[in-house]
């Protein structure tokens, strides 16, 4: 494919998916848009009322343009990791580059797409993301396969640099197909005051999920916040954590995992807070529910502190959804379907900034499928 | 007219017989008072009547306004016009106070509320709350609040009360006691309250209270009469007083 000029060039077919992944084909809401499909980037481009405040392109032509950047590729996330890192530093099709510049406050989201349309495929990409200083920013980024194609493969590794006093909203929104093998390999670094909160929603089935995603709180006053929504259903397997390792004097994190199983699906919830400064605090919280006995749900929390002023604290429930709510709503009218779903509805809303209508539409959709089901 | 009329009720719990051979005429328009030392079966009635589990009818019937609720759904009880406040209620997250209340008033979620009920939230003091989630945090005096202000609010027929007041302020105590009292005034509504302190007494006009002992109902009188007794002699006495009375209101 070439690299097209207007988003409505984008083939329909490929827009309509990427909408349920969170992606705003209308263009008028987002600061700036990346299509990758299979291996190419077909679509790039920045909103004219965000030029100069923003910089989005093909990884590889951001190599191209700009020689410092391979100091940050393969900086944070190491090469030799395993067989899926090292694959797609053999070879791979690209990915996105966004820097938000110094000071720039880019107040819409600015989004990407990574589609893959065919089976038997396997998709290698290569982002990194600069959240320059005292810069602002949120970032949708939804991946796709297409649900009437084969069994295909995901692996993106992802470097994310959040400078001295900037603040990035970082959404993955995975919407794979029950052929998809995903493997996803993601860093991030925090300077001085910097902010990153990376949500991840996980709400249409995966053959294959594998994440742990890691957030290095170097600087002093740096935070970092991971909010993971999973909803496993038709046979998915997902094991998805997130680790922050806390050095920056001051530095904080905190873990939402909300996990929903059902229908044959295994999901593991790893979770890792290391405190290395006297000063840190972090917090890790796991809830899981669970509707059949075909399911699994496994919360694996491990918290590790090296600096006797660290704080560090967990808590994890996983189970059915509680009785005693169900009634007490049931108390204030409302049937006992009306009643769970309220409550999943509630379950899965971690307060995500920004969540694209979309998706706030199938959470909608799921609570009514799993108060039928329960 | 009753509000409500237990006949013969026998309940268990985890296969122990909690209350047995209870009989209750309650009117219409009045407020009853329930005491009992712990354990005596005050919260398993409450949930009898308004259908919470876990409890078992064993015997017996319930009728509300003259029909037959002993088998009927927590939600089908509600509509019918039952309201209970809970003593302990769930911390439900994600679930906000301001969406529970739109629940009661029958209103969307995204719907607004009108002036008048915005008015009445802040005279629970609960403004402040509307967008956290129900119960997460609240003090004790907050969750009898919010009880008492989501009852209010599904403007029911009868309302059950269990102990509203254990655990709050003497402040959060006046204000629930008498927007208590005003509802059951203003709408001619019924209630039947569980306490343990007499304190709820002084907003609450009441002609009616019953003592739960041993799994049945006695002394059937004058609220403060009662209270006076058990403060003076403490159930304890009760339990060994030969001069218990069975008749009913």
């Amino acid at each position: 494919m070439t690299k097209k000029r207007e988003l409505t060039s984008v083939p329909h077919k490929i827009l309509q998916e990427a909408y349920e992944a969170g992606i705003d084909t209308s263009r008028e809401n987002r600061s700036g848009t990346l299509f990758h499909v299979d291996q190419t980037t077909i679509y790039s481009k920045v909103n004219e009322f965000f030029r100069g405040q923003l910089e989005l392109m093909d990884t590889k032509e951001a190599l191209q343009r700009y020689p410092w950047l391979k100091d940050y590729r393969w900086n944070i996330v190491e090469k030799e990791k395993d067989e899926f890192t090292k694959k797609v530093a053999k070879d791979f099709s690209g990915g996105y580059f966004m820097r938000i510049l110094p000071n720039a406050e880019v107040t819409l989201p600015l989004q990407s797409c990574l589609f893959i349309t065919k089976g038997d495929f396997e998709q290698r990409v290569h982002n990194i993301i600069i959240a320059e200083e005292d810069s602002k920013a949120h970032i949708i980024t939804g991946c796709v396969q297409h649900p009437a194609t084969g069994a295909s493969t995901h692996l993106g590794v992802s470097e994310i640099y959040v400078r001295k006093g900037a603040m990035l909203n970082f959404t993955m929104i995975h919407k794979w197909t029950k052929e998809t093998l995903v493997r996803p390999r993601s860093a991030a670094l925090i300077e001085n005051g910097g902010t990153y909160v990376s949500n991840y929603i996980c709400l249409r089935p995966v053959k294959d999920v594998q994440m742990y995603p890691v957030a290095f709180c170097n600087g002093e006053d740096s935070k970092a916040s991971f909010n993971s929504i999973l909803y496993g259903h038709k046979n998915s397997v997902l094991d998805v954590g997130s680790k922050a390792v806390l050095n920056g004097k001051g530095s904080k994190a905190e873990m939402i995992t909300r996990a929903i199983a059902r229908e044959d699906t295994r999901i593991i919830v790893r979770g890792m807070i290391e405190g290395n400064d006297s000063e840190c605090k972090g917090h890790l919280e796991c809830r899981g529910l669970i509707i059949d006995d075909e399911s699994f749900i496994r919360s694996i929390p491990e918290l590790i502190a090296r600096k006797k002023g660290a704080e560090i604290t967990h808590e994890a429930a996983v189970g059915k959804i509680s009785e005693k709510e169900i009634v007490y709503l049931m108390t204030r009218r409302l049937s006992r379907d009306q009643a769970v779903s309220t409550i999943i509805r509630g379950f899965m809303d971690v307060a995500i900034m920004g969540l694209p209508k979309s998706l706030n539409e199938e959470i909608d959709q799921i609570a009514d499928l799993v108060a039928e089901a329960n | 007219m009753n509000i409500l009329e237990i006949r013969n009720l026998k309940v268990k719990v985890e296969n122990k017989v909690i209350l047995d051979d209870i009989n209750l005429r309650l009117k219409d328009m009045e407020s009853y008072i329930l005491f009992g030392p712990n354990g005596s079966g005050k919260t398993t009635l409450i949930n009898a009547i308004m259908g919470i589990p876990p409890y078992e009818i064993v015997s017996g019937k319930i009728l509300f306004l003259g029909e037959d609720i002993t088998r009927k759904s927590v939600d089908e009880r509600s509509k019918l016009g039952i309201s209970a406040g809970f003593q302990h209620p769930p911390e439900i997250m994600g679930v906000k106070l301001s969406d529970i209340l739109k629940l009661c008033l029958g209103k969307e979620s995204r719907d607004e509320f009108r002036d008048e009920e915005k008015r009445i939230v802040e005279a629970f003091q609960l403004t402040e709350f509307l967008n956290r989630d129900i119960n997460v945090s609240f003090s004790g005096g907050e969750r009898k609040r919010a009880e008492i202000l989501q009852m209010i609010f599904l403007k029911p027929k009868f309302l059950l009360l269990d102990e509203p007041d254990s655990g709050v302020d003497v402040e959060s105590l006046k204000l629930i006691a008498n927007e208590i009292q005003r509802y059951v005034e203003n709408t001619g509504s019924s209630a039947l309250i569980i306490t343990h302190k007499g304190d709820i007494l002084e907003y609450i006009k009441s002609d009616h209270a019953c003592v739960l002992l041993e799994k049945k109902s006695y002394c059937f009188a004058d609220p403060k009469r009662i209270y006076e007794t058990i403060k003076r002699s403490g159930y304890e006495e009760c339990v060994n007083c030969q001069e218990r009375v069975t008749e009913e209101w």
